[in-house]
Formats: C-alpha cells, structure tokens, sequence
C-alpha cells in the first residue's frame, strides 16, 4: 500500500542530496561549453591536424558510455597518481562528454546561417575577426540555446550515473533510503518529482531565454 | 561624390571542371549604370561578386580606378588589409537582402561605419539614422529586419551599403526576391542613386529598369559576354540571334 506520510518525509534527504546532481550538472555544462567551444574552434580551423583531433574526439566521446567513461576515469585517476575528489573527477568527466555534443551543437548553428549574413559584413570591409563577433556568433547562439537546455536537461538525468563513483546525489540518496526504510515504491516516486521538478525549472529558464532573445 | 571605374580584362573562372566565366572583357564607366542581364546561370553574378571579390577570379585583371582587385600581381593573392581597404569604398546589395537579423534597421546599417570607419557609436547612429531617411525609412530604424517588408528590407540593405559613401555599387538582382508590388520602392531608390551619378553594376531581370535607366548593358550567356551596348541596341534591335532568342522567351513569359 502506498504511504503518503513515507513518500513526504522521504523528500528532505533527497532535496539535499540534489544538490549534488545539480552541482554535477551544472558544473558540467559549464565546463563542456567552454571545452566544446575550443573543439568547435578546431573542427571549423583551418589546420587539418586539429580538425582531426576534433573529430576523434567527438566520435570517441559520443561512441563510449558516460558510465564507462566515469569508470575509466575514476580509476585511471590513481594509476597515474592523481589523488581527487570523487566529485571532482565527476566533473571533469561529465563536462568532457559533454564537450563533444556541445561543439557539435554549435557547428550546426555556425553551417546553419546563410553564407550571406558573412558576405554582408565582408563586402563593406568588415574583418574575419569582427564578422565572427558581430555577426555569426551572436546568432549562433540565439539559435544553439533550444539544443542546449536539452543536453542541460540531459545532463541533470545523466548526472545519475556519477552514483557509481561514490557521490550521494538523488539517485544513490533514493537507493539508501529504499534499503533503510524498505519503502522504495514512495522513496523512488519522490525521486522522479524531484528530477522532474528540476527540469520542469530548466525547461521554463530555456522558453524565457529563447523568447528574450527572439528576433 | 567621387566615382569610380571598373576595368574588367580577360578573366576567366571555374568551378572545378566548369568553365564559369569565359575571357570577360567590360568597361565599367565612372557615374554610369550598367545593367547585366541574361540566363540564369550564365555568369553575371559571378561576375558582379568578382568585382569586390568576394568570388576569387582565376586568370585576367579586374582594376578599380586602376588598382588591381584582390592580386597585387597575377597569381600572388593580395593581403587581407589592402582587400578590406578596397571593399571599403564598394558597396553591395544581395538577392536575399542578407540583414543581419539581430540588429535593428538602424543599428545594421551603423554597425559599418562603427567597425570598418572607427566612428563613434552617435555619429555612426547619426549618419545611419539619414542613410535610412534618405531611402525613405525614418519611421522603422528601429524595427528589427523580420518586421519590415522584403522592399523595407531591401531599402535598408541599400541604406547600409550607402552609408559607407561608396564609389561603386554593385546590386545583385536586387529585387528578385521581392514581391511584385514592392519591386517599385526599391528601383525608385536605386533611380535616386543613379541621379546622382554613383557608378552601379546591375544585375537585373528587370528589362523595364534596364531600358529606363541603364547607360549600358551587357548580356551573358553561358560564361561569355555576348554584347554590350546601349539599352535600345541590345533590348530592341539586337544583331545577335543568343540576346534576340534571351528577349523573345521574356516577352512571351511577361504576355498576357
């Protein structure tokens, strides 16, 4: 029988234990924007060596499973004598995934402007330098954000695999919890109200951004 | 206002194996218009984008008031630098308007001379704010370009370029994307400039523009300049049978 009172009480443990996923997830995205902003960068280089960098990269990362990856990295970290934290190395991983859907994400908004928005600025002299800053990468923003609250949102959910390495975030909170309390139906279902709840939160910030930046 | 002339010598293009322009020999005359006109896919806007090289030329010699444009000598590319300083002073008009979308009208047509002339951001606003009067657009300078009409966006795309003072414009058919009904706005502007003694390059589909207001026309066909003359011998006693066919299959589409 489902217990309302379990299924309220079980909640504050796992609010706290959000704050870790959203830590993991919002660091992550942060550091994937700004790593897959410099893979971006070198897949459009004119520098075939580094294009191909980026391309492995990106077909590596998007062909290994995020857990697999948590796995390897986590235990690569002490065989070259790397002693982090577990949420560190959670991190790091998390944004390096990341990484590659996110320059992939912003190459298709780069080829998906007309090629005319960047002859405009050429033809009155503008330089390579100025028509990236004043004319591309402004819309290429604009039109990546929709793509990029939903790896945002997929990160919150793929947060829950960094309960592998250790980190007491919602998932492995709820599992705690069910094992203690032998309540998992109220426990687990508090779990999915709070993921939702959270996404709910960032799919409303994703409309008001688009809706602020619309031309 | 100063104008400029435009040399074009022998050049050649290709794309890969196809053979886009074929030894294009034309004189471009200072303060006058010159309308280039036939097929599509024939060449002219090739060539048009060849003038401020935003298409690269393969062999030949295009000099603007004497200056090669984008080789200091055949073959050696000339720097980025001396490219823009050229561009500087030719102005350009597209098919598709290609206005930058997050700007307002305004702000498009300031952001040239904030960038490329180093004007303050008031000055530049200033001079953007009659660029846009002078098309007759006072009203819209705030208007994002998706809030205007294609002839209001068009206006604004010539407002750009004009702000720039420019010696040369080159209009690539200009109002062929634009509705039947606001293609008059925009050839009303475009009359206004050639009043005023801008050289213009024209590449048009619009044979009534052609005749009315053209010094000279050339016509194209399959990478050859075919024939350039006055508008009356090239659009009503042609002596080559290609132009004569190119007219008698526009008389019959535009009858009925």
């Amino acid at each position: 029988m489902f217990s309302f009172p379990v299924f309220l009480e079980s909640f504050w443990p796992l609010i706290w234990a959000a704050r870790y996923t959203l830590l993991i997830s919002v660091l992550g995205i942060g550091l994937g924007l700004v790593i897959g902003a410099l893979i971006c960068a070198a897949r459009l280089s004119p520098y075939a060596a580094l294009r191909r960098f980026a391309a492995v990269w990106v077909s590596f990362l998007r062909g290994v499973p995020l857990l697999v990856q948590l796995l390897v990295f986590y235990y690569t970290l002490p065989v070259i004598g790397l002693d982090v934290p577990a949420t560190v190395a959670a991190v790091v991983t998390v944004g390096i995934c990341a990484s590659a859907y996110i320059s992939e994400i912003w190459r298709g908004a780069i080829a998906a402007l007309p090629k005319g928005q960047s002859e405009a600025a050429l033809a009155i002299g503008m330089t390579p330098r100025d028509v990236w800053t004043r004319v591309v990468l402004p819309q290429a923003v604009t039109l990546s954000l929709p793509a990029l609250i939903n790896e945002l949102i997929l990160l919150v959910k793929a947060s829950s695999l960094v309960s592998v390495v250790g980190i007491l975030e919602i998932t492995r909170a709820s599992q705690a919890q069910a094992a203690t309390t032998f309540r998992p139906l109220e426990v687990y279902i508090a779990a999915a109200c709070i993921y939702l709840a959270i996404n709910l939160c960032l799919a409303a910030l994703g409309r008001y951004l688009e809706h602020r930046t619309a031309v | 206002m100063q104008a400029s002339s435009v040399e074009i010598r022998k050049v050649n293009k290709f794309y890969g194996p196809f053979h886009a322009l074929k030894d294009v020999d034309l004189n471009i005359l200072p303060g006058k218009v010159t309308c280039l006109i036939g097929p599509s896919g024939s060449g002219k806007s090739t060539l048009l984008r060849c003038i401020n090289f935003l298409e690269e030329y393969d062999s030949g010699e295009i000099r603007i008031d004497g200056q090669m444009m984008g080789y200091d000598a055949p073959g050696r590319k000339m720097s980025g630098r001396k490219l823009r300083e050229m561009r500087r002073s030719i102005g350009m008009v597209f098919q598709q308007f290609n206005l930058w979308p997050h700007m307002t009208a305004r702000e498009n047509v300031a952001e040239g001379l904030i960038r490329v002339r180093g004007m303050g951001k008031a000055e530049a606003h200033e001079r953007a704010s009659a660029a846009l009067t002078k098309v007759g657009l006072a009203d819209k300078m705030e208007n994002h370009p998706l809030r205007l009409s294609g002839g209001q966006q068009q206006r604004v795309a010539i407002a750009r370029a004009i702000a720039m003072e420019p010696r040369l414009m080159l209009f690539d058919e200009p109002t062929s994307a634009l509705d039947p009904e606001l293609v008059g706005e925009v050839l009303n502007v475009m009359k206004t400039l050639a009043a005023e003694g801008m050289t213009m390059v024209v590449v048009t589909h619009e044979m009534g523009f052609a005749a009315h207001v053209a010094d000279q026309v050339a016509f194209m066909e399959k990478g050859e300049l075919v024939g350039v003359d006055t508008p009356d011998r090239i659009l009503h006693q042609p002596a080559d049978p290609r132009i004569q066919s190119f007219l008698r299959t526009y008389h019959e589409r535009n009858s009925f």
